[in-house]
């Protein structure tokens, strides 16, 4: 008999997502992953403000909620003072891609010893579909109700290919959470972004293409489509860095 | 006897920091508090402890906060334009009932202002500065020797009640140096907090560094027990110097340099027969409402004497519920009164109503 | 007895450094004792100057605005000051660098030309020192006794080897009529 059991490192807690979203996915990947390592009881989270702002009641693992965009400036100052924890953020594109983008910039530029967690799902979910700094072009959001028109406000930013540009960050990776094949694979590059601390290597950011059908005004199947017809041409998946790699394959 | 050291006001806050065990320094750099920072680049990297240049003022108090909840000692310091910055962490850093230090060597402001010394920083010190409910322990020094013990003393309160502390310095007292005697190296405490994240060993209940509260009850209550413990310090921690009081028939009331200009105009008004006396207060929150109270009783005015438009001449009226007349001498943008025109202005108290 | 002493000149002329020996012969006689710099976007060239207070009391205000003695060491400086200096007080001027004399009949004064005898001797940075010699010889604020001892704790042990120079420089101010 296979038990479909919940990770430890989720709390009871119900979540408070839409249906459909695929925040849940992403919580349960991070839980699995910090149950594989067993580093629960070493590990401490920091929420971002976004949909996931209440991360902090379904994370088993000590938390601290953030302001808007700090996460990565908490989680130096937490991983300054112990080293010897497992550090984490969990933000989403409004939170690390815009307010947040100075903070999110330095602690890959310092290759501070972190985890971040970035879900991308090109809107601000939270405060009800606004443009995020990742929506597409054309995209319509509450904010751009004719649509993103890059002459007025820019082109979408894509954080993997931006951040693995500098030299200090060890790890930039990019995954979806829109098909079997796809969150098993997150599963593995997000528990590899967590390895990475444990060893020291440093920085080691997964962005995680996710789906908002609430405010994408899709049912939960089309949103994951979308993800698949739109988001992932835009947002090609893949590592975009991997020094260790890099330095290994140099030395072969 | 202990040694005494010849510091700049600046260096002794960051050298008494270290002393009574802050390993956890984060700044940005501006003028006039940079000595502070260059001591902690230099000193903490030798002793284990953390400097850190952050890529902005907000950065660097979310590193604070970071800290704060693991429950270690950490500070940041900045100068006015830096601390508006900072106002965002601050609120969040008060809202989550956390301790740390801030410290602002004030410089002339609105805007960027200038670089010269000011206390123009006094509402937003005193009265929120970020948003919401919520105060600091607001520490003013006036010497070489105050930023060094009221570094000690500011940790020591912010960690007994709980919430961030602030030494509200200024140019000149940064700048300045006298001699001083540094406290005591202490050891580093590394003893638990029950309310700290430190991991939770898969032994407790996670802990939840947070200022958020959907339901408004529950942030209401939040907001009365943390006002609870604001009444507490009012009770407990009011501080201030009295100078020459004893039979005045004028009270002075300034802090930090304007408080040692205005020693200075009290001696000569003295000199001239004028029974004039000071009240330096030196927690700014909680103020000295009830000394200010009591010297109404028995003064014919006040003299409000500020590095600013006047700020604090508001909340010495409030103290004294307006009994006796109070009146400013005020220098603005970096300028500094001098004696004489302090003396100026105590007399034309004497006189009566300017 | 309080000492106000006003130090000024032009960035670069050690203004900073010779309060600093001053406050540091204070301490080590036991005094109460300020040194407040200007601070600012000040850089060799541009102006400095230094409020330096000596007391057997608590000093008040540490910015000197009536200087008991005013050293001058360039032209500004002495337009700037020389007004604010307390009737009975003195002004050391630099007269290498200061062509014009004191106006003021109510203090007293003394001409040093600092810069060309620190040149003369080979020592061209440490006119601020020979002032001081001259300073310690007409003023008796701080005592020329221990004067090794001030010099050493104000030249830091990276830069010992500067010891003996700035004890020559105070010396040859010292010895100046």
């Amino acid at each position: 008999m296979v038990v479909f059991d919940k990770p430890k490192s989720l709390t009871d807690a119900e979540l408070h997502y839409c249906p459909g979203c695929t925040h849940g996915i992403i919580h349960r990947l991070v839980a699995e992953a910090i149950d594989a390592l067993g580093i629960e009881g070493k590990a401490i989270g920091v929420a971002p403000v976004g949909c996931a702002v209440m991360a902090y009641n379904y994370f088993a693992c000590d938390m601290v909620e953030a302001a808007h965009g700090r996460a990565p400036a908490v989680a130096t100052g937490i991983k300054r003072s112990l080293p010897d924890n497992i550090v984490f953020t969990y933000q989403g594109d409004g939170d690390l891609a815009s307010i947040g983008m100075a903070e999110t910039v330095h602690a890959a530029t310092r290759n501070e010893n972190i985890t971040v967690i970035f879900v991308n799902n090109a809107i601000y979910g939270m405060t009800g579909g606004q443009m995020a700094p990742t929506s597409l072009p054309g995209q319509v959001t509450q904010t751009s109700p004719y649509g993103r028109d890059v002459k007025t406000a820019g082109y979408p930013v894509k954080i993997a290919e931006l951040l693995s540009a500098l030299d200090g960050p060890e790890f930039i990776a990019r995954v979806a959470v829109n098909n079997v094949k796809n969150v098993r694979n997150a599963k593995k590059v997000i528990q590899k972004a967590f390895e990475n601390q444990i060893a020291g290597k440093g920085f080691s950011l997964v962005e995680v293409i996710s789906s908002c059908p609430t405010n994408w005004g899709m049912t939960p199947q089309n949103a994951l489509n979308w993800v698949e017809e739109k988001m992932i041409p835009y947002y090609p998946l893949g590592i975009y860095k991997d020094k260790s790699a890099e330095k290994e394959g140099e030395a072969k | 006897m202990a040694n005494k050291v010849l510091m700049k006001g600046n260096e002794a806050i960051a050298e008494a920091a270290i002393r009574v065990g802050c390993r956890h320094y984060f700044g940005y750099p501006i003028t006039p508090q940079t000595e502070l920072a260059a001591y902690m680049a230099k000193r903490m990297p030798k002793i284990g402890g953390t400097f850190l240049q952050a890529e902005s003022e907000i950065a660097a108090i979310n590193m604070v906060y970071g800290v704060a909840g693991t429950g270690r000692r950490v500070m940041t310091s900045s100068s006015s334009p830096g601390v508006s910055l900072k106002q965002e962490g601050i609120s969040y850093i008060a809202g989550s009932d956390l301790p740390c230090l801030i410290v602002n060597v004030q410089r002339g402001g609105p805007g960027l202002g200038g670089i010269q010394p000011s206390q123009s920083d006094y509402f937003q010190a005193t009265k929120g500065g970020g948003h919401g409910d919520y105060h600091l322990i607001v520490l003013a020094p006036s010497s070489v020797q105050e930023m060094a013990d009221m570094t000690s003393l500011a940790f020591d309160l912010a960690d007994k009640y709980l919430m961030p502390a602030m030494l509200l310095a200024d140019g000149t007292v940064g700048q300045m140096m006298e001699p001083v005697v540094l406290p005591e190296e202490r050891p580093v405490e590394f003893t638990e907090k029950e309310w700290a994240v430190t991991g939770t060993k898969t032994a407790r209940p996670h802990h939840i560094v947070n200022s958020l509260y959907l339901v408004p009850e529950e942030l209401e209550k939040k907001n009365f027990a943390r006002y609870e413990r604001y009444a507490e310090v009012e009770k407990n921690e009011v501080r201030y110097e009295s100078f020459m009081m004893e039979d005045a028939e004028y009270c002075v009331v300034a802090f930090g340099i304007a408080a040692r200009v205005s020693k200075n105009a009290v001696a000569a008004a003295r000199a001239e027969g004028v029974k004039v006396g000071l009240i330096r207060p030196i927690t700014l929150w909680p103020f000295p409402k009830k000394a200010l109270a009591e010297a109404a009783d028995k003064v014919k005015g006040f003299l409000s004497v500020e590095l600013s438009m006047g700020q604090m001449i508001e909340d010495v009226k409030l103290a004294i519920e307006c009994r006796r007349p109070v009146e400013l001498c005020r220098r603005a943008g970096g300028m500094i009164p001098s004696p004489d025109e302090v003396l100026e202005g105590i007399k034309k108290l004497q006189g009566g109503r300017a | 007895m309080t000492t106000q002493i006003l130090i000024a000149g032009f960035g670069g002329q050690g203004i900073l450094f010779a309060g600093k020996f001053l406050a540091n012969k204070g301490l080590l006689e036991g005094r109460q004792l300020s040194w407040l710099p200007s601070y600012g976007p000040e850089m060799r060239g541009g102006t400095a100057n230094c409020s330096v207070v000596l007391s057997d009391q608590p000093i008040g205000s540490p910015i000197v605005t009536k200087p008991d003695v005013l050293i001058a060491m360039n032209l500004p400086s002495l337009d700037k000051y020389e007004s604010a200096v307390v009737p009975g007080g003195v002004i050391f001027v630099d007269s290498a660098l200061i062509e014009r004399k004191v106006r003021r009949n109510d203090v007293k004064a003394y001409y040093i030309p600092a810069t060309k005898l620190a040149q003369q001797n080979g020592i061209p940075t440490l006119a601020n020192m020979i002032m001081l010699g001259k300073v310690m010889r007409e003023c008796d604020f701080v005592s020329y006794e221990g004067i090794e001892d001030a010099v050493r704790t104000v030249v830091s042990a990276k830069h010992a080897d500067l010891f003996d120079v700035n004890l020559r420089a105070i010396n040859i101010g010292r010895e100046i009529e």
